[in-house]
């Protein structure tokens, strides 16, 4: 049968079947089991009513069950068996062997570049471009066109970024505008302002922001010892001081070399196979998608806040950075984060950018291209399975975060 | 909000500044591919997009023709004559050439080459050529020559064409193009269905562990569905279904609903409670004032998760491949369809460019024509 005309009746069919179901179950339920009339009516009313609420539910909660919830613990359960031994449990053998591979570390490495890089990048930008188009008139057109690689396939992004850093041989005209742009490079005043001065600002900038949210998580902990009394999160608030001082060392440590590197002028470069760097490359793919994503909600967020605090700000004096960064970013700070979070778990389950660019090729391996090599290429369920559950891991903070304001906002 | 304290902010250049250089940075890969998808394969790789809006100068090289069967013999020398672009495509006007790699603007055009020993070689500004030398000279491979012309700016739908129309299987968009709508189109319309109803409980009906619930929704929108791939396509072997659309529309309904309840219930606890509670005071039952209050004011609600879920199973490459795309190669998506033409035709941009914009240009247009009620479900989606 035609798969459009199969289509067609599968449409038919399940939104047919649904509200035959949803009205069908509701008529069985007040008029054949509990019928509201009779010696028992009341009574029946208030079964029914009782019941109710699980025919609505019962398709969803059915389908969530074995869609999701299922798939947890039976992904768990195979990571923890052998396929080729028909299934055998063999306990932690599967994460022993993938500890092992040299390309799983440089997956978690990769994924773990990519968590800081690419939520941090996209809200920035996301930032940036909010505060910017707010004020002026053409923003909402502006804002329409920043926000439409969000409707873009990450494969569709791809192509359009393959395009971008395309190399043609040195003799050859260039058609990526990376290398035309790199070509104009020769060494001189442009190029030490280009690529060594912009970079060190943006490495000095970036070392900033960390120290300074790493001090956010940390103060807490200094304040409350001040005051006699322990406050809660502390292991995490030491873990994020702990690993934006690693970042700030970082950032410091690569100063010296974005000076005294030796740039290869002149000579087009095939950027996706240069390892560590073509990490960022793909990065940029993703970055350039989420940033409308930032950009829409924070934009929001910003119209949201009371314009007195601003007014009074400007009435005391305040110049336009101190407005922005004293007055109107501590105030979003609770949707900056919900945002961050949210590009995370994007950036932890990337695998068409990395599958379709490089395919984890020049060291730009990612977890969940890893896990899907492993479990449709060499067919390993066992050792899939256990990179699968290690993304898990990663998400689990978030989940729990998550529900935890979920519950607390009901309440 | 700078007028406020009565001072014009000095700040409007730069910001204005600022926001076109954003926006150039962010259109201007996505209009590349676009412009690319409109040149021909010689076209893109002989200049950069970029230069495409004006005249292209071209430099290529070529070879005389084989000059033992073309060589001809006028009193002593041999002469080898022919049309560069009669014999290697293209067109347009010469500027420059040269015979060396290193100097390949050497000679303009009209001017007569010395190669040596009496051997010369010319180029006409219409691509006529003429090689002559003794009879060692002009024989073996033809004379290597490097041609600079200019070509007016031209554009075609070619691309496109051949694209929609090529008889061959890798090439040809057309088939994925509808395998992808046979996907997206069921696999968008059923989660709204049964999400409707879980949210309208979750949302307006008291029960003992409603909460609960809520929080396992909350819990499973960010679940990756990278675990749900072995374990359902195992189930899916399992009860028969295999690999196919039923198994695809299935899986992107499961991996849909948390994120289709959540938004839907978000609004639906918004809705005004009095109109619920006349209605139920009047004698409507549930079901009633689902279908006719709940429904229909949900409208915004319902199209902002109608848009995500449409450009998420569009766009999407990792279930398809998994829950649908068999060996066989007949169901395959667009998404799929690229990926293998980057493999094969890596270097055929007039194909690459303008396949991957057939499968952009439908998300484009529905995210340009519904972009209100994607940022509004967005919105509800993420900020409290």
């Amino acid at each position: 049968m035609n798969p459009a005309l199969l289509g067609l009746i599968t449409i038919a069919l399940g939104v047919g079947g649904c509200v035959l179901y949803f009205w069908g179950s509701n008529q069985v339920l007040d008029k054949v089991i509990f019928p509201a009339n009779g010696p028992q009516a009341g009574q029946n009313i208030n079964r029914a009513n009782m019941v109710r609420p699980w025919l609505f539910l019962f398709p969803a909660i059915f389908a969530l069950g074995l869609y999701l919830a299922y798939p947890v613990f039976e992904t768990l359960r195979l990571s923890l068996t052998d396929r080729d031994a028909g299934g055998a449990f063999v306990g932690l053998a599967n994460y022993n062997q993938m500890m092992a591979e040299p390309k799983f570390w440089e997956a978690l490495r990769n994924n773990m570049l990519w968590l800081i890089v690419v939520p941090a990048a996209s809200t920035a930008f996301g930032l940036l471009a909010a505060q910017l188009t707010d004020r002026i008139k053409w923003g909402a057109a502006a804002k329409s066109l920043i926000f439409m690689p969000m409707a873009i396939s990450f494969v569709g992004a791809g192509v359009i970024f393959k395009l971008v850093y395309e190399a043609r041989p040195a003799d050859q005209g260039q058609i990526g505008v990376l290398n035309a742009v790199w070509l104009q490079f020769e060494g001189g005043i442009g190029s030490f302002l280009f690529l060594q001065l912009l970079p060190a600002i943006m490495l000095l900038s970036f070392a900033a922001i960390v120290a300074y949210v790493g001090w956010i998580f940390v103060r807490p902990i200094a304040e409350s010892k001040e005051r006699g009394g322990g406050k809660g999160y502390v292991p995490l608030r030491l873990f994020v001081g702990a690993a934006a001082l690693y970042l700030v060392y970082l950032s410091l440590s690569s100063l010296i070399g974005v000076f005294t590197f030796d740039f290869p002028y002149g000579q087009p470069q095939t950027w996706l196979t240069i390892p560590f760097w073509n990490s960022f490359l793909l990065m940029v793919v993703l970055i350039w998608i989420q940033t409308g994503f930032a950009m829409v909600i924070l934009s929001a967020a910003l119209r949201g806040i009371p314009e007195e605090t601003v007014e009074a700000a400007i009435i005391d004096g305040a110049n336009p950075f101190q407005i922005f960064f004293k007055i109107k970013v501590p105030q979003i700070m609770g949707t900056i984060v919900v945002v961050w979070t949210t590009i995370t778990i994007v950036v932890l389950k990337v695998f068409d950018i990395v599958f379709a660019m490089t395919n984890g090729q020049w060291e730009t391996q990612v977890l969940a291209n890893y896990m899907y090599d492993k479990m449709f290429r060499a067919n390993d369920w066992g050792v899939g399975s256990a990179s699968a559950i290690v993304i898990m891991l990663l998400v689990t903070p978030i989940l729990v975060w998550n529900v935890y304001n979920a519950r607390k906002e009901m309440k | 909000m700078d007028n406020i304290a009565g001072s014009k902010s000095s700040l409007g250049w730069a910001v204005n500044i600022s926001v076109v250089l954003l926006v150039a940075l962010w259109v201007f890969p996505t209009f590349g591919l676009l412009v690319s998808s409109f040149r021909t394969a010689d076209q893109i790789v002989g200049s950069g997009w970029w230069a495409s809006m004006f005249p292209s100068e071209q430099t290529e090289r070529f070879r005389a023709s084989d000059p033992d069967e073309n060589r001809v013999q006028r009193g002593d020398l041999f002469v080898v004559e022919g049309n560069i672009f009669e014999e290697n495509g293209g067109g347009g006007d010469i500027k420059s050439w040269g015979t060396s790699s290193r100097a390949v603007d050497a000679y303009q055009p009209g001017d007569v080459a010395d190669l040596g020993d009496g051997e010369t070689f010319t180029v006409d500004a219409d691509g006529n050529y003429a090689w002559s030398g003794n009879e060692e000279q002009i024989s073996g491979r033809g004379q290597r020559a490097f041609v600079t012309a200019e070509t007016p700016p031209e554009f075609t739908t070619e691309n496109y064409v051949n694209i929609m129309t090529s008889g061959d299987a890798n090439d040809n968009m057309a088939k994925a193009f509808f395998n992808t709508l046979t996907v997206t189109i069921p696999a968008t319309i059923i989660p709204i269905v049964v999400a409707a109803f879980a949210a309208y409980a979750l949302a307006w009906m008291d029960f003992p562990g409603r909460a609960i619930l809520i929080a396992c929704v909350v819990g499973l929108l960010v679940v990756p569905l990278q675990l749900a791939l072995i374990p359902l396509l195992k189930l899916h072997v399992g009860i028969g279904i295999g690999k196919g659309y039923l198994g695809v529309w299935l899986a992107h309904t499961g991996f849909g609903l948390p994120l289709a309840i959540y938004l839907l219930r978000n609004y639906m606890v918004g809705l005004p409670r009095d109109i619920i509670e006349n209605a139920k005071v009047d004698g409507a039952t549930d079901f009633q004032i689902f279908t006719k209050i709940i429904l229909p004011l949900s409208f915004p609600a319902l199209a902002s998760f109608a848009i995500f879920q449409f450009l998420w199973t569009w766009n999407d490459l990792l279930v398809a491949k998994v829950f649908l795309i068999d060996a066989t190669g007949q169901t395959t998506v667009m998404t799929d369809q690229i990926v293998n033409l980057l493999g094969t035709r890596g270097g055929n941009w007039e194909i690459l460019a303008t396949a991957a914009f057939v499968s952009i240009a439908v998300p484009l247009c529905v995210f340009f024509a519904m972009q209100k009620y994607l940022v509004r479900g967005l919105l509800a989606g993420s900020v409290k």
